[in-house]
């Protein structure tokens, strides 16, 4: 049986789009932060595949299409980019620091800990680009010589813990302004993050798209010297 | 045929990107040059954001979905993941929270900054012909 459905060129995107599918629809029927459309696309995937015997290098061949799609869907991140220049340019120099110190906070507690926990310098990249956007992460992990799987999945999940705490944070730490919200959200929790943003407010699911970019070139610019420490 | 020029174009800018990436010595990703490439044609006028709108917003909208195969991946390499996975539990929950309040307190006080009168005044809110800027 498993192997009728591998010999199928279109069985991994078929499953990978109605788990997908799957989980928006949970989303909609239950509403909890838990029903991450993204969340429940990978177990009910994993599920699937752990019932049916089938390997993942199996799905992978038959989902890499999907993956074909990623290098370019980054490149248009720039036109929501384009699309907020002016409040971008309004609010520039807040936006620049507050992005700086996110991400510096981001690799500095993350090279804190990893020294505190001794993991190895390979455990240590794979986990430095955890707070941006897995097409930018992956190609930072990669370039570092990180276990890419391994930060894939520490995105993903640093992405749905990010949109289950956002307005939680917000209010922990008097984050009230939306430019400020947005960017927090999205400086931290990158893509799964902004969609949280968007149902916060216009301006915050800007900002944080916005975010993603930001924090996601600043980054892949220094992780490089971060990588140098330890 | 407009959504295939549309996606056309997105390609020549990826396609592009990826030769960025392999002619420069920098350890950045093909999607970011690509990315600034783009940003830096529509702020040119080299061609209009609706030449490439529908099928940029169509791409950007189905992204999640890009992310499932790879964190599928995660099945494959648990027996990796497995020695550090108390750290990577601890790491994720915790900078996550500091970043998100970090980026945000920071934020908020420079703008804060910008808009109150009695803000730290930053050099750079002077204006060229020696007067400061409007604070709203």
């Amino acid at each position: 049986m498993s192997e009728i459905l591998t010999n199928c060129t279109y069985f991994g995107v078929l499953l990978t789009v109605g788990a997908f599918l799957f989980g928006l629809w949970c989303k909609k029927t239950f509403g909890w932060a838990i029903c991450n459309p993204l969340l429940i696309a990978v177990m009910v995937v994993i599920l699937i595949l752990f019932v049916l015997h089938i390997d993942y290098r199996e799905y992978e061949a038959s989902a890499q299409y999907i993956n074909y799609l990623l290098t370019p869907s980054t490149v248009c991140l720039a036109v929501p980019l384009y699309r907020q220049l002016e409040l971008l340019k309004k609010n520039g120099k807040a936006i620049v620091f507050g992005s700086i110190a996110g991400v510096l906070a981001s690799m500095g507690g993350i090279l804190l800990l990893s020294v505190l926990f001794g993991l190895t310098h390979e455990q240590y990249v794979t986990l430095l680009p955890k707070s941006i956007t897995t097409a930018i992460g992956m190609g930072i992990s990669e370039e570092l010589g990180g276990i890419v799987t391994i930060t894939v999945a520490v995105i993903v999940l640093t992405g749905i813990w990010g949109n289950m705490i956002a307005s939680h944070i917000c209010r922990l730490f008097h984050i009230e302004d939306p430019v400020a919200k947005g960017l927090a959200v999205g400086t931290a929790a990158h893509a799964i993050g902004t969609a949280r943003a968007l149902e916060m407010g216009e301006i915050e699911g800007a900002m944080s798209s916005l975010a993603i970019v930001v924090s996601g070139t600043l980054t892949a610019c220094t992780a490089s010297l971060f990588a140098g420490v330890w | 045929m407009k959504l295939l020029r549309q996606f056309g174009i997105i390609l020549l800018i990826t396609f592009v990107g990826e030769l960025l990436k392999s002619l420069l010595p920098f350890p950045i990703p093909a999607s970011i040059y690509g990315m600034l490439l783009m940003l830096v044609a529509l702020m040119n006028g080299v061609f209009r954001l609706e030449a490439v709108e529908q099928a940029a917003d169509f791409l950007i909208e189905i992204m999640p979905i890009l992310f499932v195969p790879a964190a599928v991946g995660l099945m494959d390499v648990w027996n990796e993941l497995k020695p550090m996975l108390l750290a990577v539990l601890v790491i994720t929950a915790v900078v996550t929270v500091l970043v998100m309040a970090v980026t945000g307190m920071v934020t908020q006080w420079m703008i804060r900054c910008d808009k109150s009168a009695v803000g730290i005044r930053m050099p750079w809110t002077i204006r060229r012909d020696g007067q400061e800027t409007a604070h709203e």
